[in-house]
This record gives structure tokens, sequence and C-alpha cells, in this order.
């Protein structure tokens, strides 16, 4: 019996024989994330239903030395949760329960397959709400932000997915249960509930998480600036921070976001504007009022030659419609797109699209901007067709060197969507051997077969020194 | 403002190769903290100095000897402020220690922890590595977020040479409310229900029948918020000396805080109900306790129901006894592996944090 059989069949001693899917055409939807481009056939994938089955299939995989991928709703972008073709695919699409919500003590105990949106929907009745929101938040799960620390348009004001957790509930590679966090605000010791946040699933398979909910903020009201330049737009976010005021989000996107998301529509986008801005206040009523005049008194002494409040709540949905829905409007001007997320420092914005600009020219590839102004996270659209053979090939080395951009003006290589496949090149130029080495003991101190998840995340160190040297030349030729 | 990296890196190998241990040492705050120091210190206060600060950004990256008081004067000529409310113990502190010992101030549960303004570090680990993770912008999730295990890890995982902060500006009104509330479960009740409405709050303290409350933000929110519970409350009224308060809270100098006896801190969740908290502080909005007494740790440690949080002796041990909440196996096994990881030869403060880390 092959081994895949053989597993398969031990599988179906415990779970649903419906749910452990071994043949092609059933898998089909699990052969990549939400970067498509990266795909893989799994052996098997399974989809248990209580946590000891899943403490069962981690303990045979271990046992059998196959790789385990855990996977939530699938919306990742950088395909970590791709599969791998030797191993397991494991689905926590059914662990879709929210626990408990103790609205006094403001959490919220849920499975991982809760849907990030449906937290804050649960906790609505008590006036609450969960506050990461990652675009994807209809569909991606808090499994899987737990696992990226995901962020949203919000992180400047209420953080990312680390600062929102108290709790997670995780099962070994040797398929021992661990609580990384606790009842409190902190534990004692290492704090492995950051380690948790972010390890891409890595470091064990999460089971349960418990998150903070905070207050509906009483009243939101947002801003849209329209600028002549980059450079002005960028200096009118500094002014915003610099006078003493945190907006709950703070979004710019470049012309030709502005012009596809016009388009697509319709919400009153000046499309001459080089650069816009979306600025949101949120808290009490008197806040907001004392503050959104603040704002929309410094964006006019920034030169914005059109400035726009908004005056109802539908007003306000329809300003941010644009630019939530900035993604699908890109993928309508071009057959396909391919979203980067490098951070950077602010100040470097003008000079980092300028830059991009001229790769732009250099690659003929088009390039649209959307940049959550107020964290530093930018999200290039580049813009190709899969179907032209060698323009994905291109595409990516232009990502590539987008990110390596990053690094040099003293940003990182991705901001909230994740190392998966996708960047683990890019992880040579933001860290040395000897960084790169200590990720490696982290992750024997919590897998030593290295089962878990493997070739994401992390680089091999040989490969890192091949990668440098390749973008060494690279550049050198550009 | 030396950079000391190179020497110290120099000092934790030989310390290395030689196997002998090293408790690191900043300006000797916390020095009561944890279990009993042991090996040759390793001086890093002289490691000061800021290094980058964006106002604009919202960043400040700064050598972990830099002392608060410093890192307060730079951050108040634009200001801006740590909204943790490190603790100064004796008036001192770095913020490489304080990261260490991840102990914050009565703004905790609404602005975080200084664990949570973490951008990025450089670290130099037992091999005498000076590595560099994180960053200096507010989203990074390239690698394990090795910068803010850190926090609360007592130096056993490294030295940390050099943080970099997201800060945030000093709020414009600041306003304190005082309600005498004799039933502490009444108070707990009052906190949590306003925590859940108010985004406004930025403290709640109740002690010895009083429950202090702090709003802070835009001068409009603030006296909203203010005046409902002067409105609802009889017997509430606006406190003068506020401010000063809250620092002595955050420092540890109110009256309960004095004498020899030992100090026990809870870390639980909001709502929890610790019996024999009414002789103590309740502080953080019910997520901190503070109780005096000669206790046996297993008997607060069944105080605490349903895994609902931990507690550590944070003062006045008598010996060399555990001080922080025991853990279990599975997590101490991570810890001993990890540590074997960072610090292969176990330089850095033996024992400390655990007797067997």
């Amino acid at each position: 019996m092959s081994e895949k059989a053989q597993l398969a069949t031990l599988f179906r001693e415990f779970i649903d024989p419906e749910f452990v899917i071994v043949d092609e055409e059933t898998q089909r939807p699990y052969e990549c994330d939400g970067l498509s481009m990266y795909c893989e056939q799994p052996m098997l994938v399974v989809l248990p239903d209580t946590i000891d089955q899943v403490r069962r299939v981690i303990k045979l995989c271990h046992q059998h030395n196959v790789p385990v991928v855990p996977r939530g709703a699938g919306t990742g972008l950088c395909a970590g949760a791709m599969p791998h073709a030797e191993g397991v695919v494991l689905s926590m699409a059914k662990f879709n329960r929210i626990i408990d919500i103790d609205p006094l003590a403001r959490v919220a105990r849920v499975q991982p397959g809760v849907r990030n949106i449906a937290i804050s929907e649960a906790a609505f009745r008590y006036g609450l709400y969960y506050a990461p929101d990652p675009s994807s938040q209809i569909a991606c799960t808090i499994g899987g932000n737990v696992s990226e620390n995901s962020g949203g348009v919000h992180c400047l004001k209420y953080g990312l997915t680390v600062h929102n957790v108290l709790k997670v509930e995780m099962i070994t590679a040797e398929g021992e249960c661990l609580t990384l966090g606790g009842g409190g605000l902190d534990t004692a010791g290492f704090d492995l509930l950051a380690l948790a946040n972010g390890s891409e699933g890595l470091l064990g398979v999460i089971t349960e998480i418990t998150v903070k909910l905070l207050p509906v903020p009483e009243k939101a009201q947002v801003v849209m600036a329209a600028f002549n330049d980059v450079q002005s737009a960028g200096n009118a976010v500094s002014a915003v921070v610099s006078n003493g005021i945190i907006p709950g989000g703070l979004e710019m996107m470049d012309r030709h976001a502005i012009v596809a998301a016009e388009d697509f529509c319709h919400a009153g986008y000046p499309k001459e504007a080089q650069a816009l801005l979306l600025c949101e206040l949120d808290g009490s009523a008197e806040e907001v009022k004392e503050y959104i005049q603040r704002v929309a008194a410094i964006f006019e002494s920034h030169n914005a030659f059109q400035i726009r409040i908004s005056q109802s709540e539908a007003e306000r949905m329809l300003l941010w419609k644009g630019r939530k829905s900035a993604f699908p409007a890109v993928g309508r001007i071009s057959p396909d797109y391919y979203c980067m997320d490098g951070t950077i420092p602010r100040g470097q914005l003008a000079h980092v699209l300028t830059e991009m600009e001229k790769m732009s020219q250099e690659y003929g590839l088009r390039v649209a901007n959307v940049f959550h102004a107020g964290d530093g996270n930018l999200h290039p659209l580049i813009l190709f067709d899969a179907n032209v053979p060698g323009e994905f090939e291109k595409t990516e080395e232009f990502g590539g060197r987008i990110l390596q951009l990053c690094v040099e003006v003293g940003g990182c290589i991705t901001g909230e969507h994740g190392v998966g496949v996708e960047k683990i090149k890019q992880m040579a130029i933001q860290f040395g051997d000897a960084e790169i080495a200590q990720f490696h003991g982290i992750k024997d101190a919590f897998d030593s077969q290295g089962m878990l998840n493997p070739g994401k995340g992390i680089p091999v160190l040989k490969y890192c020194q091949e990668y440098r040297a390749l973008s060494q030349t690279q550049t050198a030729q550009a | 403002m030396p950079d000391i990296s190179a020497k110290l890196v120099e000092q934790i190998r030989s310390a290395s190769a030689e196997k002998r241990q090293l408790q690191i040492v900043g300006r000797g705050s916390k020095h009561f903290y944890g279990r009993t120091p042991v090996g040759e210190p390793l001086a890093v206060a002289e490691h000061e100095g800021v290094v980058n600060y964006h106002p604009a950004e919202l960043v400040l990256t700064v050598r972990g000897g830099t002392s608060l008081a410093e890192i307060d004067g730079v951050l108040a000529e634009h200001g801006q402020t740590l909204p943790c409310e490190l603790p100064r113990f004796n008036g001192d502190g770095t913020i490489g220690g304080s990261l260490a010992c991840n102990i914050s101030g009565p703004a905790r549960p609404w602005l975080g922890s200084l664990r949570d303004l973490v951008l990025g570090t450089k670290i130099i680990n037992g091999r005498g590595e000076l590595l560099r993770f994180g960053g200096q912008v507010m989203k990074n999730v390239a690698g394990y977020d090795v910068s803010r295990m850190q926090a609360g890890a007592m130096g056993c995982l490294g030295v940390i040479a050099e943080v970099s902060l997201k800060v945030l500006p000093i709020p414009t009104a600041v306003t304190t409310v005082v309600a005498e509330i004799e039933n502490h479960k009444e108070a707990l009740t009052l906190v949590n229900r306003l925590s859940g409405r108010s985004n406004a709050i930025s403290g709640a303290c109740w002690w010895g029948g009083k429950q202090y409350i702090r709003f802070q933000g835009a001068r409009s929110a603030v006296d909203k918020a203010a005046k409902e519970i002067l409105k609802d409350r009889t017997g509430a009224s606006l406190m003068k000396d506020g401010q000063q308060f809250w620092r002595d809270l955050r420092d540890q100098k109110l009256a309960f805080f004095e004498g020899l006896e030992p100090l026990w801190r809870f870390s639980v969740g909001s709502t929890a109900d610790i019996p024999g908290c009414k002789h103590g502080i309740i502080d953080w909005g019910g997520a901190q306790h503070w109780i005096k007494g000669d206790y046996r740790f297993d008997d607060l440690a069944a105080r605490i129901l349903r895994g609902m949080g931990e507690v550590n002796l944070f003062r006045n041990r008598r010996g060399d006894e555990e001080v922080f909440h025991p853990m279990p196996a599975a997590r101490q096994a991570i810890h001993k592996r990890l540590k074997a990881s960072f610090d292969p030869d176990f330089v850095f403060n033996p024992g400390r944090l655990y007797s067997w880390l």
C-alpha cells in the first residue's frame, strides 16, 4: 500500500471518511491560497472537526514524518498555505464556532476557523467589536490572522493582530497541547504569544484563540483630500501626526489607483489628482467633531486642491468603497495583477514612488499604489498578463526589486501579508545569516523534525547567500 | 552617547568561552525583581543614547542602556510620550531593563504595554552575536517576532542592545475622577462597564474604598466622560492632584506599598474577584491586583479560578524561592529549548526567571 493510501486509511478510522480527501478533483480548491500563481497538489487533505482529531492527525504525521500544512480560509497572499506535494493539508475550516463572548470582560473565545468579521458581528449587540480588519475580513479566518499577524486599515491606532489577541491554544508538532498567553494581560516567561503571532503555521496548529473586544466608536467620519503631487500628500500625513492626532485610518492612493477605483465605483474621487488621502477620525462625537475640522485645515494648508468631509454614514461608506475595492478595480484594467506588501518610513514615500516609476518603465509593466499611509505599509500592484510567456517571471523580479528598495530605505519586505513561499528569497535581504540561524533555532525548539509547513517563512541558509549574490548582480546591471 | 556594543560582544564571548555566568545590570532599579541575580555583573547602562528619532514617523530608536528620564525629555520636546507609563522604581530605570521585565503602568489595559510598542530590537545572544530583528516601521511580519519575545524574558535570551519603539502624542487633556465605592465588586463592575463604553478611559484603580478613574484624549471627550460619572455617582468628584496619584501608583510610592512584607501581583481577567483583594489594590480596571502578606505561593495560585490568570511574588521574597507563576511542563520544555538556542552556555541571568532556566 502506498503511503498515501496507508495514511488515508488511518485517518478514516477517526475522521468522517468524506473529509479525508484523496482524489485530485476534490483537492483542487486546496492547491493554492489567495496567491494563485503558486500551486501544488497535496498528498491528502483532511478536515477534522474535533481538537482530538487534530491532535491525532498531527501525531500520525509526526510518526510517519509527513509534512503538515495548516489552512484557514485560504485567503492569504504569500502562499503560506500552499500545499506540500508529499504532505497533508490540515484544514481548520470546521472549527467555526464562537465559543463564548464575555461582554463585561470584553473578550471572545473563538475557534480558529471563525471568520474575522463574524466576531465583530457577534459582538455588535454588546456595543463591541474586534479591531483588526484585513481587507479579506469577510472570508479570512481568525486562525489565519494570528498565523500571519494580519493588519488592516486601522493599525496605527488599534494595532495588529498581536496587539489584540490574549491567548492562543495550539498543538505542537509532537501533538502536545500548549497554551500561550493567558487569562490576564501578561504571563510570566518568554512572550510565546508574540512569537506565535505571525509564525505562519511553522510552530504549531492553533486550536483556540481569545481576542480582545473594543467598544464600537460612537462616531466615525472621513475626510477626503486630493493633491497635485505625492510629496504634499505625504507631508500632510506627517503634519496630522505631528499635530498630535492619531486617525483611525489614514490611506493614500496614487493616480493609477485613483483612476481605477473611481471608474469602478464612482466614489467622487477627482481623477486628475496625483495623490488622494482618506483620513478617518473615530471616537466620541465631540472628539470627532473637534479633530475633523483640524485635519481638514491641515490638508488645506498642505495644498490639497479638493477636500470633502463625509456628512453621512452613506457618504463615509462610499468614500471608503473606492479604497476598499481598489484591488478588484485594478483587476479590471489588467488581466492579472501582483500585490506587493513592503513597508517604508513614511518620509521615504515620494522617493520610493519615483524609483518605482523608473523600474516600471524599465520592465515595461504598469504599477498602481495603495498605501496605508498611517503605518507606512505600501501595496504596489504590478499589472501583468500571465498568458504572455515570461511576463510573470519579469513581474516577480520587479516585485523583488521593490522589496529590496523598501529594505534599503529602512523598511521591510512584508507588513502584513507574511513571507510564505513568495518572499522567502527576500528574507536574505532583510536578515543576515546569524539572524536566520536564530530563526531556525526557534523553529527547532518547537518542531525539531521540521514537519509543520516546511519550505515557508524561513529560508535555508545556503540559498540566502546565493540570492544575495544574484540580487547584487541585478542591481549592478540596472 | 557611546556605542559600546563591540565591548559587550567581547565580554559575552569571553564569558561564554570560559563558561562564566553574567548578570545583566542596567541602572539597578529593578534589582529586587525576579529571583536572586547571580554571575558577574555585565554593565549595560553605558550603552546609551538616542540612535534615531523621527517625531513625524512616531518612531524612536534608542540604545538599551538609555535612561527613562532621557527618553522622556527627548520625546517631550516634540509633545510625544511612551503611553505605557513605565514604572521608575527608586526614580530610575533603563529602556532595556523595562522591556526585559515588561512591567507596565496604570494605562496598560487601554494603551498597551512596552511590548506592544516594540517595533524592532538589536540583541546580543549568548554566542556574542549582535542580531537585528523587526525594524523601525509600524508593521513588519518578516521572520519570528524575536523583539517582542524579549518582553518579560528577564534578559535570559540576551542583552537588549537597541530598541525601536512606537511613540504617541501626549494627550491634550487628562482628568481624574474619584468615587467612594466601599464594595470592590461594585467597583469592578463599574470600571468594566465603563471600559466597554468609553474610548477615553486610561486608568482605573480601586484602593481603600475609593475608585480612581482617569480619562485622557481630546478635551471634549474627556470632559464629557468625566461629567457622566459625576452625574451618575453621588460622592464622585474631580481630583486635583490626579496625575501625582497615577505616578505614585506607577512607581509604587503609595502608602500601600510601604513595608517589607512580601508583595504579590495577580495578572488576571478584568472581572476576576480574587479572594483577599479588598485589602489590596485593584488596578488596570480589574486586570492587576496587589496583595501583601506572608502567603504560600500555591495558596495564592489556587485563588485564581479557571486559568483566569497568574500570580507572582513581586517584591520582598524571603529567600530563593520561585517568584513567577508555575509553568506547565509543555511550556517549560519549549522555554528550555529556546534558552538553549539563544544562549547555549547559559551565560545570561541564570535562574533569574525560574530556578530551572
